[in-house]
C-alpha cells in the first residue's frame, strides 16, 4: 500500500513540476493585458506598372469550390503564364467555412496566404485582427473610384479610415424556379410581388405540387430573413454597431412570413439542411431562394431540369436582397516582404481587370463599367443588378460573423422549427446579440 | 539497486508524457485563465473569469455551453448501455461454432472501418426527412435530422451501427480468454446456460467490461462528427455536443480562453464518470 502511495505521490509531484514549467514557459511569451502590437513595416508604395523585383511565389487562398472554381483557376493560370519567371501564384482553394478559421492561424504560423479573396463582412474582422494590410495605393494606381462601384460594396472595404480590399464581384440571393411547374399554372417567370407570389404558391399546390416552396431552417434561412427584414424597412445593426435591430416589428413580420409558408402548407415542417435545394434539383420544389453561385451547379448537375432565375419577390414593400461581395486582400504575411507586397499588388491589379471573365463563373461584376460590356450584360445573373439599390450587405463590423451565427441564425432556426414564436425567438436572439456586440466592441477596441 | 533506478527506467516515457500531455494540459489551463484570442496581440489575464462566465446561465457562452453539455449527456446516457449490451450479445454469438462464422464477424466489424465523414454524409442523406430513403422505404414521415427526439434516435442508431463491431471484437477476445474448463466444471455441477453466463462468463469478462464501459463513455462523450455532419446541431443547436461547441468556439471564433475553460469542465465531468465506473466495477470479494 505504501509503495502504491509513493508512486502516486511521485507522479503527482512530477505532474506539478511539469505544470509549473509549462506555466513559466508560456508566461514569457504572453503580455498580460498589453495591447501593443508590432506595427507592420511600411510597405513600399505601389505605383502600378510592371513588377521589377526578384522572382517571388505568392500563396493565393480562395473558397471557390463550386462551379466558380475552374474559372478562377484558368485566370490564375493565365496570370502565371504571363508572369512566368517573375511571379508564381499558387492557388489554394478550400471551402469558405474552413478558409476563414484557418487564415489567421496560418498567417501566424507563416504558412498562410499572401493574397486572398474574402467576403465583405469579414474585412472588418480581419482588419481589426491585423491580418490584412491597407491597399490605398493599389486603388490609387488602378484608378478605381467609388463612382464605378456599387457604393455599399466599395465602402465595405474601408476600416478605420483605410482601404483593405479591392472588390471583385457581387452576388446575391435570387429566386430559382422550376419552369415546368410554373407553366402548369400559366406563368413564364416567378412572380415579383407578394400577392402574385402567394397566389402562385396556392395554384401550384392545387396543380399537384405537394410542397412548392420549402422553408429551410439553416443556410440560406438567415439570408432570406435578412432580405425580408430589409424589404419591410428594417435594419440589422445600429450604425455604431452596439445594438441589434433585427428584433424590430419589421423583423417579426419578416420571420412571420417565413413561418407562414409552413402553416399554409407550401413547405413541409422542419426541412433538413440543404434538402430544399436537393429537392429543387429533383423537381419536387417549384420555387427556392438561393445564391447565384448555384447557377453553374444547376447547369452542370441538373441538365434535365428546366429552371429559371429571377430576383426574389418584393414581399415587404421595398425591393431588397441579401448580397455579398468577393474582395481581394493582402495579408500581414505578405507585408513582411516588400517584394511580395509589390508582386501581390500586381496580381490584384491584373485580376481585377478580368471581371468580364469572372462574370462567366456566375457572379455579377462589381464594376459598373464591366456590367455594361455586351458579353456580360447577357448573362442570366446580370439582370438582377438592374437596380443595384436592392443589394443590401452585412455591415463590416469586427466580429459580426459571431453575432450572426450565435444569435441571428439561431433565432431564425428556432422560429422555422416552431420551437418559439417568431417574436419570442427574435427577442431572445437580440438579447444575445447585444451582449456579443458589447463584447466585440471591447475586444476589438484594444 | 539505487533508489532512482526504477525512475531512470521510467524516464524515457515520462519525458514523452511530460512533453505531450503535461505541458499541453498546463498550457491549456494557462490559456483558460485569459481572454485568449489566437491572433489578437493582447491576451488579458482574466483569472477564473472564463469559468465564471460558463457557470453564469445568463451569459451567452454559459447558456450555449450547458445546452451542449446536456446534449453530450443525453447522447452518452442513450448510447452507452446499447453500445455495451448489444456488442456483448453479438460477441456471444460470434463465439459460437457455426458455418460462415468469419463472414458474420467481418460483417459486424465492417462499418467500423469507415471514416466518420463517410458515415455522416451517407446517413445524412439516407435519414433526410423529406428526400431520404429511410422514410421512403419505411413509409414514415419522421424528421430524423431536424426534430427531437428523432434526431437523438438517429444519432445513437448511426453510432451503434458504426461502432458496434469494435466493442464486439473486444468482448470476443475477452470471451476467448475464459478457460473452457470453468464452463465444463460448471456444467458438471449442473449449471444451465443462463447460470453459466452469470457465474462464469460475466465475472471472467469483468476487466474487459470495465475497459469497454469506460472507453465507450469517453468515446460517446467526445461525439462530434456525427452531429456535425448529420444534424449540423439542428434543431436549434440542441444536438450540438460539447466537443462540437468547443471546436467551434476555439477554432472558428478563435476564443481559445473560453474553449479551454469548457474543455477543463468537460474533462472534470469525464474524470468523475470514470471514477464512478471503476467504483462500480470494483471487485468486492477482496477486502
Amino acid at each position: 500500500m505504501t509503495h502504491h502511495l509513493s508512486r502516486r505521490g511521485f507522479l503527482g509531484l512530477t505532474g506539478a513540476a511539469g505544470l509549473t514549467a509549462a506555466v513559466a514557459a508560456c508566461g514569457g511569451g504572453t503580455r498580460i493585458g498589453s495591447g501593443a502590437a508590432s506595427p507592420t513595416a511600411a510597405a513600399p508604395t505601389f505605383t502600378g506598372g510592371e513588377y521589377a523585383g526578384p522572382k517571388v511565389t505568392l500563396s493565393y487562398w480562395n473558397g471557390f469550390t463550386g462551379g466558380d472554381g475552374p474559372h478562377m483557376r484558368s485566370m490564375v493560370d493565365a496570370f502565371n503564364k504571363q508572369y512566368a519567371g517573375r511571379i508564381e501564384v499558387r492557388n489554394v482553394t478550400r471551402r469558405w467555412e474552413d478558409l476563414y478559421p484557418a487564415v489567421p492561424t496560418a498567417i501566424t504560423a507563416g504558412n498562410g496566404p499572401d493574397v486572398a479573396i474574402i467576403h465583405n463582412d469579414w474585412i472588418g474582422t480581419f482588419a481589426a485582427r491585423q491580418v490584412l494590410i491597407p491597399l490605398d495605393d493599389v486603388v490609387g494606381a488602378l484608378e478605381l473610384t467609388e463612382s464605378d462601384f456599387i457604393p455599399a460594396v466599395w465602402n465595405a472595404g474601408v476600416y478605420a479610415g483605410k482601404r483593405y480590399s479591392v472588390p471583385l464581384d457581387v452576388h446575391c440571393l435570387a429566386d430559382y424556379f422550376n419552369g415546368a411547374h410554373l407553366e402548369k399554372i400559366g406563368l413564364q417567370d416567378a412572380p415579383a410581388d407578394k400577392a402574385g407570389y402567394e397566389q402562385a404558391l396556392s395554384e401550384l399546390k392545387k396543380s399537384g405540387v405537394a410542397h412548392p416552396f420549402w422553408m429551410p431552417n439553416k443556410w440560406p434561412a438567415h439570408l432570406m430573413f435578412m432580405s425580408l427584414l430589409w424589404q419591410h424597412g428594417g435594419e440589422l445593426y445600429s450604425e455604431d454597431g452596439t445594438r441589434a435591430l433585427w428584433g424590430s416589428e419589421q423583423g417579426v413580420e419578416a420571420l412571420n412570413w417565413m413561418v407562414r409558408q409552413i402553416d399554409d402548407g407550401y413547405s413541409p415542417a422542419k426541412v433538413a439542411i440543404d434538402s430544399q435545394y436537393a429537392a429543387f434539383k429533383n423537381g419536387q420544389v417549384s420555387l427556392t431562394w438561393d445564391g447565384i453561385w448555384q447557377i453553374n451547379d444547376l447547369k452542370g448537375n441538373a441538365p434535365s431540369l428546366k429552371w429559371g432565375l429571377a430576383a426574389i419577390p418584393n414581399i415587404g414593400g421595398t425591393a431588397a436582397a441579401w448580397s455579398a461581395s468577393h474582395n481581394f486582400v493582402l495579408t500581414a504575411q505578405a507585408g513582411k516582404d516588400a517584394n511580395k507586397v509589390q508582386a501581390a499588388k500586381a496580381f490584384v491589379d491584373h485580376m481585377s481587370r478580368q471581371s468580364t471573365e469572372w462574370a462567366k463563373a456566375g457572379m455579377i461584376p462589381a464594376r459598373n463599367s464591366a456590367r455594361q460590356a455586351p458579353e456580360v450584360a447577357g448573362l442570366p445573373q446580370v439582370k438582377l443588378a438592374a437596380d443595384v439599390g436592392i443589394f443590401h450587405f452585412l455591415p463590416a463590423l469586427p466580429g459580426v460573423g459571431d453575432v450572426q451565427s450565435k444569435a441571428l441564425e439561431l433565432a431564425v432556426a428556432k422560429a422555422v422549427l416552431k420551437q418559439a414564436s417568431p417574436a419570442d425567438a427574435l427577442k431572445e436572439g437580440v438579447a444575445t446579440a447585444d451582449k456579443l456586440l458589447a463584447d466585440n466592441k471591447r475586444k476589438y477596441a484594444q | 539497486m539505487r533508489w532512482w533506478t526504477p525512475y531512470a527506467f521510467l524516464a524515457p516515457y515520462l519525458a514523452l508524457f511530460t512533453v505531450f500531455m503535461i505541458v499541453p494540459i498546463g498550457f491549456g489551463f494557462w490559456t483558460s485563465l485569459h481572454e485568449w484570442d489566437i491572433n489578437l496581440p493582447a491576451k488579458p489575464f482574466v483569472g477564473l473569469g472564463n469559468y465564471a462566465e460558463l457557470f453564469d446561465p445568463g451569459s451567452v457562452d454559459g447558456g450555449r455551453f450547458w445546452t451542449a453539455m446536456r446534449a453530450t449527456g443525453i447522447f452518452t446516457v442513450a448510447s452507452v448501455p446499447i453500445l455495451v449490451v448489444l456488442p456483448l450479445l453479438v460477441a456471444l454469438l460470434m463465439n459460437g461454432r457455426f458455418a460462415g462464422r468469419n463472414v458474420y464477424r467481418a460483417v459486424y466489424f465492417a462499418p467500423y472501418v469507415l471514416g466518420v465523414a463517410v458515415v455522416g454524409l451517407l446517413w445524412r442523406f439516407l435519414l433526410d426527412g423529406n428526400i431520404g430513403l429511410v422514410n421512403h422505404y419505411l413509409g414514415l414521415d419522421v424528421q430524423w435530422t431536424t426534430d427531437l427526439p428523432p434526431a437523438w434516435i438517429a444519432l445513437v442508431g448511426v453510432t451503434v451501427w458504426w461502432t458496434l463491431g469494435l466493442n464486439s471484437v473486444i468482448f470476443l477476445a475477452g470471451l476467448q480468454d475464459i478457460p473452457r474448463e470453468l464452463h465444463e466444471a460448471a456444467m458438471v455441477d449442473g449449471a444451465g446456460a443462463w447460470r453459466r453466463f452469470l457465474a462464469v462468463t460475466l465475472p471472467g469478462l469483468r476487466p474487459v467490461l470495465v475497459f469497454v464501459v469506460n472507453a465507450t463513455i469517453l468515446a460517446s462523450a467526445n461525439m462530434f462528427g456525427q452531429s456535425y455532419l448529420i444534424t449540423a446541431g439542428a434543431p436549434a443547436d440542441q444536438t450540438k455536443t460539447a466537443i462540437y461547441l468547443i471546436a467551434e468556439t476555439g477554432l472558428r471564433q478563435f476564443d481559445m480562453g473560453t474553449a479551454s475553460a469548457m474543455s477543463f469542465i468537460l474533462a472534470a465531468f469525464l474524470m468523475a464518470a470514470s471514477v464512478l465506473v471503476f467504483g462500480a466495477f470494483r471487485d468486492r470479494r477482496r477486502p
